[in-house]
């Protein structure tokens, strides 16, 4: 039997957690809210010529982790993480021949840079599709509402954003910081973009969903997501944006993810 | 200068399909829009949105093309800032962002269109090539050096607007990275070397031919390339062979004057010697405000004390 989604993404959360516990510098819980998404991407829905670039770089755990799967990563490339031995660091770094097509971290920034890959593969004829994965807390940055308006009306169709829509930032709930902004959908909608929501922690229904995309215009797709997803004590609460678990934190945070 | 930029872009573009052009709501007109009507799929104007224009610029040059971002140096450096920083130099990637109407050139239009402190922000920033051509001749040697490499990272190139005379015909050939000597003849040592950069200095051509007028030997020594410097192009070339060194900028912090008065301290005066303590570095620079008048930028330039006729009484 292959080894379904759901054991992959066990597997992902489980190295997750042990990268944890080499270094006081992993963002545990932005990572598990788009372990899924990350893992629908990569196993399911790229082909070769597809790209994907994480905006919301603080994540990037639950990339390295896929594309050490992948092979994508030389062996060995994630025990020196936030290592002076080695290459990478908590957030990511433009690297090509490791996958990573952008340097991030400063919020924001993603989803414009995609927007000029996917304009300059549209301008050399290929059918490559650009992801972008973007937190719910950096549609708070107004460069993203800029790259939004200029997708649009480039009409990107090869774009594709997906939000990683976890309802925290480092403090607060998004949508209480700023309700207004809520429902994100609607807000890309209106700049013109086809968007949809999904649950975010289902692999089948982001397959899904990224089957639909339409002509025309660049897709959307929020996925509704719990931040620190698998691991009880991390589940929306926000000091776990930033803190590392302990040994104990450690085991019991394996044991609950099975 | 903006018309030299957008007649060698076209030009450039026939024969480079990479080239493509970013404007945010404001254009170099001219051949521009020659270029917009020939190449409508490498023209885009973002709207006014800077910060966009740079993260697009970005996408398409790790894609494989070679991007120009143009808008008022203002909005361009100083609005996307961050952007120009991550995007384009922390990723060394090959964009040439043009901040035209540089220094005093919106001298009616108030501080907000200043670009002042643009060079001493820029060449602050990793990789970041800061170029700041004199004249159209040498706006448009710049543009064709950014869009012909083949490898490389970002460029912030700071330009007048329009009107400028032209300087450089007669000069030393412009050659990348390097400072080029004014003018037909030049001795290669002497009284008095004048630096300068972009169309102050014109202001600064005033001084040296009022020095020569009064028998000095001097000389001007044109330096595009702000960023890399070519720290032993000023020490062998200049610190050396002259008694004195006036530099001229439209800038504030005198972002040049500090780099050649560091490496004069850090090695010059030893290599001269105990016995010849005669080397003079004097700096014209704006200073450090916004600009508080509104009037031509000669009148603006004047109020600072920038012109040649007040720099070579200053001298004295």
């Amino acid at each position: 039997m292959p080894e379904n989604s759901i054991e992959r993404c066990k597997r992902y959360r489980r190295h997750i957690l042990e990268i944890s516990q080499q270094v006081e510098a992993a963002h545990v819980a932005p990572a598990f809210s788009c372990v899924e998404i990350v893992d629908a991407l990569y196993n399911e829905v790229m082909r070769p010529q597809d790209i994907f670039i994480m905006s919301k770089g603080h994540g990037c755990l639950a990339q390295y982790v896929v594309l050490e799967d992948l092979g994508k990563l030389p062996p060995g490339d994630l025990d020196y993480y936030c290592d002076p031995r080695g290459v990478h660091g908590a957030h990511p770094d433009y690297d090509v021949q490791r996958g990573i097509h952008a340097s991030t971290g400063s919020l924001g920034h993603g989803l414009g840079i995609a927007a000029g890959q996917a304009l300059a593969e549209r301008l050399k004829k290929s059918d490559a599709r650009v992801y972008c994965l973007l937190s719910d807390g950096e549609c708070q940055e107004g460069s993203t509402w800029e790259a939004a308006m200029v997708a649009a009306n480039l009409r990107l169709d090869n774009l594709v954003a997906l939000v990683d829509c976890n309802d925290f930032g480092g403090m607060d709930r998004m949508s209480e910081v700023h309700p207004a902004l809520h429902p994100l959908s609607a807000k890309f909608a209106a700049f013109g973009w086809e968007a949809v929501d999904t649950e975010g922690h289902v692999s089948g229904d982001i397959v899904a969903d990224l089957g639909l995309l339409v002509n025309g215009c660049p897709n959307a797709l929020v996925c509704h997501t719990t931040k620190g997803k698998g691991v009880s004590f991390m589940e929306d609460a926000p000091i776990w944006h930033y803190r590392n678990p302990s040994a104990d934190e450690y085991e019991q945070a394996l044991r609950e993810i099975g | 200068m903006r018309n030299a930029l957008a007649q060698t872009l076209y030009e450039i573009a026939k024969r480079d399909p990479r080239i493509v052009v970013i404007v945010a709501d404001i254009s170099p007109a001219g051949a521009m829009d020659d270029f917009r009507r020939e190449f409508p799929d490498r023209f885009y104007n973002v709207g006014v949105a800077e910060q966009a224009a740079m993260g697009l610029a970005a996408g398409l040059a790790m894609r494989g093309f070679k991007p120009f971002v143009y808008s008022i140096a203002t909005f361009m450096l100083y609005r996307a800032f961050e952007f120009i920083r991550v995007d384009l130099a922390y990723q060394d990637l090959p964009v040439t962002v043009v901040g035209m109407g540089a220094g005093l050139s919106y001298s009616t239009l108030g501080a907000t269109h200043q670009a002042v402190e643009d060079v001493a922000v820029a060449m602050a920033v990793p990789n970041l090539t800061v170029l700041a051509p004199c004249d159209p001749a040498e706006t448009a040697e710049c543009a064709r050096w950014c869009a012909g490499r083949e490898s490389g990272g970002p460029v912030y190139m700071r330009i007048g607007k329009a009107g400028e005379l032209s300087l450089t015909e007669n000069s030393e050939e412009f050659s990348p990275g390097r400072m080029r000597w004014w003018g037909p003849e030049v001795h290669a040592c002497g009284d008095v070397c004048v630096l300068s950069y972009g169309p102050i200095a014109s202001v600064a051509a005033g001084v040296v031919r009022e020095l020569r007028s009064r028998g000095l030997v001097a000389e001007m020594a044109l330096q595009p390339f702000l960023a890399p410097l070519h720290e032993t192009n000023i020490i062998e070339k200049v610190l050396h062979y002259f008694d004195h060194v006036v530099i001229i900028e439209e800038a504030i912090n005198a972002p040049l004057a500090a780099r050649v008065k560091g490496l004069a301290v850090d090695t010059c005066m030893g290599s001269r010697g105990e016995d010849d303590p005669s080397l003079v570095i004097r700096s014209f620079a704006l200073p450090r405000e916004f600009c508080p008048l509104h009037g031509t930028r000669e009148e603006l330039l004047d109020h600072y004390g920038l012109t040649a006729e007040k720099i070579v009484a200053a001298l004295r």
